[in-house]
């Protein structure tokens, strides 16, 4: 706009303008995006065809994944013992041993995995999430490390407790074995921890020390001639999970299961879950390329997908009913009849 | 001096000074300055013999001066700073008296780390963030380690100090630089001139500058080349004016031999203690046992240069710091922007969901706690009690301690609630703002190459808010470049209307030597009057107009300063002086042929028609603003002595003898009512001659009066007052105050976007209304309401009536509602007149009320006959009862008050000096950058300030919330699932660029939009951008956002084995990317940078994501290679950006198609009307002249 004054202003000054950056003076060329109806009815309706599929798609995966959950806390408890499950599951002399047969309700492409799921326990909680030691579980040099460990950091005697802090020690003991027909499956309990745990972040030389030596047992014991990096139990515990309600891998049974072929499991039930109502069950699941079986992402995306399909059509209504012309002058408020519509 | 009362002499009406405890100003004798006189010393040469000529040791001296000193009897002792002339020794022994070294620079290298941090945490943002960090600390609440809950204060300070330190390194060099200048000092061993640094320079050093040089210190005038002791000083690195000055030593030091011993060692000088007013100075100096007073005129301030003086000798009194320069470089005013404070509001709303979100998840805490109290000691991840030892409990203080202990964790987890960021972010935006409009091409004035100045930086967006603006007139809506326009000569009227003037400029030249002098500037010239002062000389009337332009030509304070050409047979006579009038009427004296070519303190020089004359000057009364007229006495060649008087009409009609030539007076008063209502600055001329009687009483009185120790300026202006009367009449003078430029039009512009002008002036009714209706600000449709009460009650009727009246015409228009859009063509316009002497009895008092009710229903208020603070309190007036933003605009020192006064203060960068620039917010050059000034950088800043605060409130609380349901599943404990080096980088590196660079170049509309649709602007007035409601509606759409992107993974993932970190690196993506791309719609221009800056900070996050998951130490490690492979995770973001942006996107579509506002309508004309852009050419053509 200045531009019109500037040819008086002598050679020098045209010539300054035009160097001047576009940027400076605000003016980069640029788009400006509107959100007009046919925009709109596209958007909404791409999100619809796009969605519903993907829906349909992940409802399927869902659908193939075979699941065989058992819940075995109260049930694994003998009759007697039902009042007070804490002191059956606290008492070193108690037969833990559990039996039971599941039937396998559909067929189950190997590998099949085994995994404990347990509830209403507080994996994440502050106190428990802080207290391990990353640098004592990576290498012999920090086994002092023990900061955040406390309670489960030293025994009563001042030596280190290796792997120390509170995850370690709750570590998960209930120990499940298959057999069909009296014939044990073999549980591949190897690669069941994440390879990048196994190689970076849980050392070769560590071994456990003075581990569950304290007053109170918290769950497994570890070997001590077996190196943490080995330990695949434990590096799968040591991944905490995120919510309450959570499922650990346990092995994997690498054969297929042939549909109404009954499992015999037998089940240590070691570990206390009953002092805070926690529920224990055993899974035995296939996996999709959506993961386990999960019919929530399916179900939201229809539900999205239909529910923008509808959107478009609602727009498309609403355009034809009352429609205006973009950028028509008339509707600017100063334009606009005081006593018309709006 | 100006002569009507829009520009009294400048240091009435400086600012009062804040820290001045020294300065005892007698409040009458501010306002009363004196008339000139000769100064005190000349009375040492006593020529009583007449016709003269007389020694040329008198001049007229600046009025002020000495009327502080006259006004002020005695500068109490233990006030005073005592100076010894030549003795920097002896100089008061007991005061440490600062060195000249000055240091601009706040730190030193030891000092910088405290002092700085203390002035960064002046900011209660930063001491939340110290005080959240420091409880962090506290082992029972450490919520994040160490590291990563210091890190962000820690950058943020670091940042600044970075910042503070390079700004004050550069601040040290300089003043390294400025400390070793040379100066040429008086050495007391030997009384030789040596050369000296700046910093060495100490108070009672007699020092001497040469001409062009840089004065070091703040010096009283000893001596100077020229004989009568004056010297020129430039102040424009003072107070950016570019006229030379006059400065005076006094008479007593001026004769005194040079390389004398100790030349001036007799002198004591006693003066007050440094202060910041530039315009004051008061002191008195004891010399041979005389004392002598000291003023304004007799000082000269460190960054002045000498100008047309081969050298000046002067003795330092203040140095270094405590010179007036320094103490005046403050910093600029500081102000809160409207939204700031509206954003504060919302702040607090913030703190009090913060407060229940705490509340809620301590409660629940509690309860769990309660509820489970039996089962903590067994469960695994709880384990209450430490069984290693003697069995007590761990980490474990009762359920009232866990839950005071959650509560304070829960502020930790939770504070960014309460975006810390957005202040710097602010800061950073308005920087970057600032810098735009410093670089706009539209707000820059070619004509006199100022820039676009921005003082404060944290008002910017109060821009696009401004409701009423208060104008100045002088020098805002007018040039104050005056120009001579017509005359009245002995009743008859030369004026222009009649026949076209000529230019005939360059033809009044005078021949010096071999070259030719020419005034800088011609007037058009009037024919008539041409030919009358060539051919009919003779008569009366031509006798009458020689005189007349005589008196023009002596009647002044000009000094003519002849500057070198290219031509080297050429030199250009420059007029200079304080008072553009009095160049006016030089110049118009000159191309009638009346060259004033040279002024000493004791004669002037004045080319008649060719003729050189030389006329001495005998005395000189000064313009005050009670007398309102000057006068010079002048002998004159033939012997005669004559008084020749201008002023303003009122006051010179009092001073003519009315007895004769009544007919005279008539037309003359007849010719100058028409020459106001031309908006013409009248002046009338008169003159006496003196018999030697009348003389010889008027020089002994005069001189009487200069010699008097006590009172002096009222016994000059009594002297005065004496000798201007009986005048005869010579005439009078039209002199145009041009309107700037494009002012019309701008005000056209600003009654569309609804801004009321109201303009505030000095000037008389009949200017004042005139120049309304030269720049369309009245116009004849209006009903003009005229308030000019001498009394109360008068005032109170008035009002009254006003009232009436008013409220009677809006019963008449049709539609009320058409009143506040302005457009209702049937409506009748109001404009309110009033003058200054009512506002007496307005302001401050219960009528206050009637006229702001009256003034609200006005399309336009003029005040005219205003005095400054009267300015200020009209402001004050409209500020105290609405919310409506107000904008002040002046130039001069007279508009300071207001400009303080009003939400927005703009200098005006022009004529009249640099005090309202140095008052204002806001700098430029001429009144109609107003416009593209509002219009498109206020409504930009606006509206980019206004989305930008919202955009961070909701940002923050979707991160929040997200928390917070997160917080729900892990029994209360506040684990955060994202990760401690997420959360803190989340609003300073995740989110913070694409906000700050959206905020600074986002346009909603084109510049072209929004100066062809001023009504555009309205939406900033109404609030438009941010209010509560857009608060509320964002923050609902935030738990929505939150709920979206927590509960999609949360279902998906419920029964797996996912652990914290993967799910946390899935929540911390999502949420980057959906706050992003919520940004991304609402951005209205897309160019690169916008893009560069979205999809970078997207980028940058999946980095530093992936950054911090593959630290080994971190829980997390690798959990965002094992979570992205999976097919869950990408349908989870996914599903989340199109479940958390689908309300937002249906409520964009649905307002913006159904309900459409201004800016969306103007945006779509943009859009689509590009072929009508072509058929609005020519009011777009208009528009770019505007520009």
């Amino acid at each position: 706009m200045g531009d019109s004054t500037s040819p008086s202003d002598g050679p020098a000054e045209p010539r300054r303008k035009s160097k001047k950056p576009k940027c400076l003076q605000q003016e980069l060329p640029a788009c400006k995006p509107l959100l007009t109806p046919m925009i709109v009815v596209t958007t909404f309706a791409l999100i619809g065809i796009i969605f519903i599929p993907i829906g349909l798609a992940s409802l399927s995966a869902s659908e193939q994944v075979v699941e065989i959950v058992y819940q075995y806390d109260v049930d694994c408890i003998p009759e007697q013992s039902q009042n007070d499950k804490v002191a059956f599951i606290q008492s070193s002399v108690t037969n833990k041993t559990c039996t039971r047969t599941l039937t396998v309700p559909r067929h189950m492409d190997g590998p099949v995995h085994i995994y404990y799921e347990l509830d209403n326990f507080y994996q994440n909680h502050r106190r428990y999430v802080k207290s391990r030691s990353d640098k004592q579980l990576r290498s012999k040099a920090s086994e002092k490390v023990t900061t955040n460990c406390a309670p489960e950091a030293t025994t009563s005697d001042g030596s280190v407790i290796v792997p120390c802090g509170l995850i370690a020690w709750s570590l998960f003991n209930d120990t499940y074995s298959f057999a069909i027909d009296s014939k044990t499956i073999e549980v591949n309990k190897k690669n069941i921890a994440w390879q990048s745990d196994k190689e970076h972040k849980f050392g070769n030389d560590v071994y456990p020390k003075n581990f569950q030596m304290g007053g109170l047992i918290g769950g497994a014991k570890l070997n001590a001639n077996i190196p943490l990096s080995e330990q695949e139990d434990l590096i799968v515990w040591m991944r905490t999970a995120a919510l309450p309600k959570f499922r650990k891998l346990y092995g994997r049974i690498e054969t297929d299961l042939d549909a109404n072929e009954q499992i015999t499991v037998t089940i240590q039930n070691n570990y206390n879950t009953y002092s805070f109502e926690g529920k224990k069950k055993l899974v035995l699941s296939t996996t999709s390329w959506i993961g386990g079986k999960n019919d929530f992402l399916g179900t939201a995306y229809l539900t999205v997908g239909s529910l923008c399909l509808f959107l478009a059509m609602a727009f498309i209504v609403l355009y034809l009913l009352k429609p205006r012309t973009l950028g028509d002058p008339s509707y600017l408020s100063w334009n606009r009849n005081p006593d018309g519509h709006y | 001096m100006a002569y009507e009362d829009d520009d009294p002499p400048l240091s009435l009406h400086l600012p009062r000074p804040i820290s001045e405890p020294h300065l005892r100003l007698d409040p009458l004798s501010l306002s009363a300055p004196s008339a000139a006189h000769r100064r005190a010393s000349s009375t040492s040469h006593p020529s009583h013999d007449i016709p003269l000529p007389t020694p040329a040791v008198r001049h007229g001296s600046r009025a002020e001066s000495e009327r502080l000193a006259s006004s002020q009897p005695e500068l109490a002792d233990a006030d005073a700073r005592l100076v010894i002339v030549g003795d920097p020794g002896r100089t008061d022994p007991h005061l440490q008296l600062a060195g000249n070294a000055v240091r601009t620079a706040k730190y030193s290298p030891f000092t910088f780390l405290p002092r700085n941090l203390f002035e960064q945490f002046h900011r209660v943002a930063y001491v939340y963030f110290l005080v959240i960090a420091v409880l962090n600390q506290l082992p029972q609440l450490a919520v994040f380690g160490r590291g990563a809950s210091v890190l962000p204060l820690a950058f943020v300070l670091l940042v600044t100090a970075v910042k503070d330190a390079y700004e004050d390194w550069r601040r040290h060099r300089s003043d390294r630089i400025e400390n070793n200048r040379a100066a040429s000092v008086v050495d007391s061993r030997d009384s030789q001139f040596r050369t000296k640094r700046w910093k060495d320079v100490r108070v009672g050093e007699v020092l001497k500058v040469f001409a062009d040089e840089t004065i070091p210190c703040d010096m009283v005038l000893l001596a100077t080349s020229d004989p009568t002791g004056v010297a020129y000083v430039q102040t424009i690195n003072l107070d950016g004016e570019s006229n030379l000055k006059t400065r005076y030593a006094k008479q007593e030091t001026t004769s005194r031999p040079i390389g004398d011993a100790h030349p001036f060692a007799a002198g004591l000088i006693r003066c007050e203690r440094p202060n910041r007013n530039i315009y004051g100075f008061l002191a008195n100096m004891e010399i041979d046992g005389k004392r002598v007073s000291l003023g304004p005129s007799n000082i000269i301030l460190r960054g002045c240069e000498l100008k047309n003086t081969a050298w000046a000798i002067g003795v330092a009194v203040y140095a270094g710091n405590e010179t007036k320069v320094m103490l005046n470089s403050s910093g600029a005013p500081s102000k809160r922007s409207r939204l700031e404070t509206h954003m504060n509001r919302e702040t607090l709303l913030l703190s009090a969901v913060l407060i229940t979100l705490c509340s809620v998840v301590s409660i629940c805490n509690g309860i769990w706690l309660g509820k489970h109290r039996n089962d903590l000691e067994l469960s695994q991840f709880f384990r209450k009690r430490d069984y290693s030892d003697s069995g007590e409990n761990y980490n474990y203080y009762g359920i009232g301690m866990q839950v005071f202990f959650t509560f304070l964790m829960s502020v930790i987890v939770f504070q960014i609630m309460i975006p810390i960021s957005l202040y710097i972010s602010m800061e950073l935006v308005r920087l970057g703002q600032a810098y735009f409009m410093i670089r706009d091409t539209n707000l820059y004035d070619e004509s006199s190459n100022s820039k676009f100045q921005c003082r404060a930086l944290n008002i910017n967006e109060d821009l696009g808010q401004v409701k009423y603006v208060f104008s100045d007139k002088t020098g805002t809506l007018t040039e104050n470049k005056m120009e001579f326009r017509c005359a009245t000569i002995r009743g008859r009227d030369y004026s222009s209307g009649k026949v076209p003037l000529q230019d005939n400029g360059g033809t009044h030249s005078v021949l010096v030597g071999d070259r030719i002098w020419k005034p800088k500037m011609s007037v058009k010239t009037d024919p008539e009057l041409v030919a009358l002062l060539q051919s009919k000389v003779e008569t009366e009337q031509g006798k009458q107009a020689c005189e007349f332009f005589l008196a023009l030509a002596c009647c002044n304070t000009i000094v003519p300063l002849v500057v070198e050409t290219a031509d080297q047979k050429q030199k250009l006579i420059d007029y200079q002086g304080e008072s553009p009038d009095e160049q006016a009427l030089v110049y118009a004296a000159a191309s009638y042929g009346f060259v004033l070519i040279e002024r000493t303190s004791g004669h002037i020089v004045v080319d008649v028609r060719g003729d050189r004359q030389r006329y001495d000057v005998l005395g000189l009364h000064e313009f005050d603003s009670d007398r309102k007229r000057m006068s010079v006495i002048i002998g004159c060649p033939d012997k005669t002595v004559k008084l020749y008087v201008k002023g303003a009409d009122i006051s010179m009609f009092g001073v003519i003898q009315k007895t004769v030539n009544l007919d005279i007076i008539r037309a003359t008063e007849t010719s100058l009512n028409a020459y106001s209502s031309l908006g013409l600055r009248t002046l009338v001329i008169g003159m006496r001659k003196l018999s030697r009687n009348d003389f010889e009483e008027w020089q002994s009185a005069y001189e009487n009066a200069s010699t008097a120790l006590i009172g002096r300026g009222r016994l000059l202006r009594a002297v005065a007052s004496n000798v201007e009367r009986d005048l005869h009449i010579l005439g009078a003078s039209g002199i145009e105050d041009k309107l700037q430029q494009g002012v019309p039009e701008a005000i056209e512009s600003m009654r569309q976007a609804d801004i009321k002008v109201w303009v505030l002036t000095g000037d008389k009714q009949e200017t004042a209304i005139s120049i309304g209706f030269s720049c369309k600000l009245l116009t004849s449709e209006m009903t003009q309401i005229v308030i000019n009460s001498n009394s109360r009650e008068s005032c109170k009727k008035s009002l009254q009536d006003a009232v009436a009246m008013s409220s009677k015409l809006a019963a008449i228009s049709p539609d009320s509602e058409n009143i506040s859009r302005g457009t209702g063509s049937s409506r009748i316009a109001l404009a309110l007149v009033i003058d200054g002497n009512s506002l007496v009895y307005i302001l401050e008092t219960e009528l206050e009320e009637e006229l702001f009710k009256v003034a609200t229903v006005c399309d336009v208020v003029l005040c005219c006959r205003v005095a400054p603070l009267q300015k200020a309190g009209i402001v004050a007036l409209m500020k105290n009862r609405t919310d409506d933003m107000t904008l002040a605009i002046g130039d001069g020192a007279n508009d300071v008050s207001m400009i303080q006064m009003a939400d927005v203060g703009i200098g005006i960068s022009g004529q009249e000096g640099r005090q309202a620039v140095m008052a204002s917010d806001f700098a430029m050059g001429q009144f109609r950058f107003l416009v593209p000034l509002l219009l498109v950088h206020g409504h930009w800043n606006y509206q980019r300030m206004a989305y930008m605060i919202l955009y961070n409130f909701y940002r923050n609380a979707v991160f929040v919330f997200i928390l917070f349901w997160y917080v729900l599943y892990t029994a209360y404990s506040l684990t955060t699932a994202i990760s401690e080096w997420s959360s803190v980088l989340y609003s300073v590196i995740y989110t913070a660029l694409p906000t700050i660079v959206v905020g600074i170049v986002d346009k909603d509309l084109s510049r072209r939009t929004l100066i062809k649709y001023p009504q555009l602007y309205r939406a900033g007035q109404r609030d438009e951008r941010y209010n509560l409601k857009f608060f509320i509606l964002t923050m609902m759409d935030s738990i929505w956002q939150s709920a979206a992107i927590f509960y999609i993974p949360y279902l998906a993932y419920r029964h797996s084995v996912v652990d914290v970190s993967s799910l946390g690196d899935l929540w911390t993506l999502a949420v980057v990317v959906l706050v992003n791309i919520h940004l991304a719609m609402d951005v209205f221009q897309w160019n690169w940078i916008t893009h560069a800056s979205i999809w970078g900070c997207i980028v940058a996050t999946v980095i530093c994501v992936i950054v911090v998951d593959s630290i080994w130490m971190l829980p997390g490690y690798w959990a965002i290679f094992h979570i992205m492979g999976t097919g869950l995770f990408w349908l989870c973001l996914l599903g989340i950006i199109i479940a958390g942006m689908l309300p937002h996107f249906t409520t964009k579509a649905l307002t913006e198609y159904f309900m459409p506002n201004d800016i969306q309508i103007a945006r779509e004309l943009e859009k689509y009307q590009k072929n009508a852009a072509t058929t609005s050419e020519i009011p777009m053509s208009t528009l770019s002249q505007l520009l």
